[in-house]
């Protein structure tokens, strides 16, 4: 059985080089994919993102990719979805108007709040901000294994995600006081809302378990 | 609040160097070497300027910013030079994250809005490099602190991020490489009239100086000589191998830090830290 080989979902928006090489000190085999025939010889697939949602869609809508990726996330092969990769797991995003995101978690994308209990609170989020396991919810069995409760983590984004059931729900992180979903972990699925590649080693951990987790996949299939 | 502690490297030819007031560079060492030693001391950004590309019209910064982001996994800003969204795209595709804009933003405003457009707000920075005036208003100055505009610089803060500008980069020339503490009222001024988060620039010389930028409200701290200069010591054994354009024999020779007193970026943020300043710590 060959090493998994992982596409980095690209659809012209964005800076792949840093995943890139995240992929490259983990262990992962990764390449840039731009088309869905691309996207038919991987195993799995990180789906980044920086940009607007409603242009990031229909990016993936024109080229076919979205359509690739449906159908590879639903067959089980392993995605991980960062930043606007999370958002455009969700069903829709009001960033822009309404549009229809890839649907894979039901759920929505909405703006952070400025106010928040009647404190100014700066959008876009910027920075390093910490990441928290919902109560009686290990991180032992998803990407954020090894990763301490209430690490820091880089942020940069000016929306969110609210999933329709809590469940998938494996961080939460404040904007001032606003708990939000920082990431989720549903089967073959994660995502997270900060950039693990520009987050440190502790970010790195995330590839790394994304490393493992690809693998053992790629045994169970072979 | 979570505030940034980011090192500023300015970028001439191959070296790291550091001037006062933006002038008087001296080399200081290979900035990929400070780079990566701030990463592990857990600085939160790094932050290039390439202090002569304006000048002389060159981009030479491509192949160090390449190098240094390759093993560096926190944001790198680069700035210095880059006049087109063509320029732009080409720093973000050599392993830029996020890029500083000066003088081109001034000359065209419309490339901030353009830019901000193409690549996202949150990968566009507006430089601006401010001088108080004797009437008292802060002044933007474009190619490293030498050329007038006429521009409010707490006025163009505000345009810059109506055009779409993700943070401010708010240097005080005045205060730059004198040690003598952070221009806290520009500051203020300028964080009363935008939502984007400000950068503070220029100044930093001790502790209590990150310590009162913190508690003005400050987003981020640049940093540089404090940080710089005691690395130096560190680099002196491994540094004399090198003979590239640029000032080295301050490096061989003493050295006066003025009113700088060096410290370690992690000892800088334990302070913070101590003072219940909330930063990423430990690392």
């Amino acid at each position: 059985m060959s090493k998994a080989r992982i596409a980095i979902v690209d659809y012209g928006m964005g800076n792949l080089f840093s995943v890139q090489r995240a992929c490259d000190v983990s262990g992962i085999d990764a390449f840039v994919a731009r088309g869905p025939d691309e996207l038919e010889r991987a195993d799995g697939f990180i789906l980044p993102g920086i940009g607007a949602f409603g242009t990031a869609m229909r990016e993936l809508n024109e080229s076919g990719m979205s359509t690739s990726l449906i159908q590879a996330a639903r067959s089980g092969k392993p995605l991980l979805g960062i930043c606007l990769g999370l958002q455009l797991l969700m069903t829709e995003s009001h960033e822009f108007g309404r549009h229809l995101g890839l649907d894979l978690i039901p759920g929505s994308v909405r703006r952070l709040p400025e106010l928040v209990d009647g404190e100014r609170v700066k959008v876009p989020q910027v920075g390093w901000r910490q990441v928290h396991a919902p109560s009686a919810k290990p991180w032992a069995q998803s990407l954020l294994q090894g990763v301490a409760n209430g690490t820091f983590m880089y942020f940069v984004h000016s929306y969110y995600v609210e999933p329709m059931t809590k469940d998938c729900v494996v961080a939460v992180t404040s904007h001032g006081g606003y708990e939000y979903c920082s990431a989720i972990a549903r089967d073959n699925i994660f995502a997270c809302q900060f950039h693990p590649e520009r987050s440190g080693g502790e970010g790195l951990r995330i590839y790394a378990n994304f490393a493992a987790f690809v693998e053992q996949r790629n045994i169970g299939r072979g | 609040m979570t505030i940034r502690v980011i090192p500023r490297l300015d970028i001439k030819g191959p070296n790291l160097v550091k001037g006062i007031h933006l002038e008087g560079l001296r080399v200081l060492g290979k900035p990929e070497w400070f780079a990566r030693r701030y990463y592990e001391q857990g600085a939160d950004e790094l932050l290039y300027m390439d202090v002569v590309a304006s000048l002389y019209g060159r981009n030479s910064l491509l192949e160090i910013v390449t190098r240094t982001a390759k093993d560096i996994f926190i944001p790198l800003t680069v700035g210095g030079g880059l006049r087109s969204t063509d320029d732009i795209k080409a720093i973000l595709r050599a392993g830029a994250d996020k890029v500083a804009l000066n003088t081109a933003a001034i000359r065209e405003p419309e490339l901030v809005r353009s830019a901000s457009r193409q690549f996202g707000s949150s990968t566009i920075v507006v430089s601006i490099e401010a001088i108080r005036q004797p009437n008292g208003v802060y002044e933007a100055y474009t190619d490293n602190g030498r050329e007038r505009t006429g521009i409010d610089a707490v006025e163009w803060a505000s345009e810059a991020a109506k055009l779409g500008a993700g943070e401010i980069l708010l240097t005080s020339v005045d205060r730059e490489g004198t040690g003598s503490g952070f221009e806290l009222e520009l500051l203020h001024q300028v964080a009363a009239v935008t939502d984007v988060p400000v950068i503070v620039c220029g100044g930093a010389g001790r502790v209590e100086h990150a310590l009162a930028a913190a508690a003005a409200g400050a987003d981020a701290l640049a940093l540089a000589s404090i940080l710089h200069y005691q690395l130096l010591d560190e680099l002196k054994l491994a540094q004399l191998a090198f003979h590239e354009e640029g000032n080295v024999e301050y490096l061989r020779g003493g050295r006066s830090f003025g009113k700088v007193q060096p410290t370690a970026l992690s000892k800088l943020k334990a302070y913070l830290v101590d003072n219940g300043v909330c930063c990423r710590f430990p690392v």
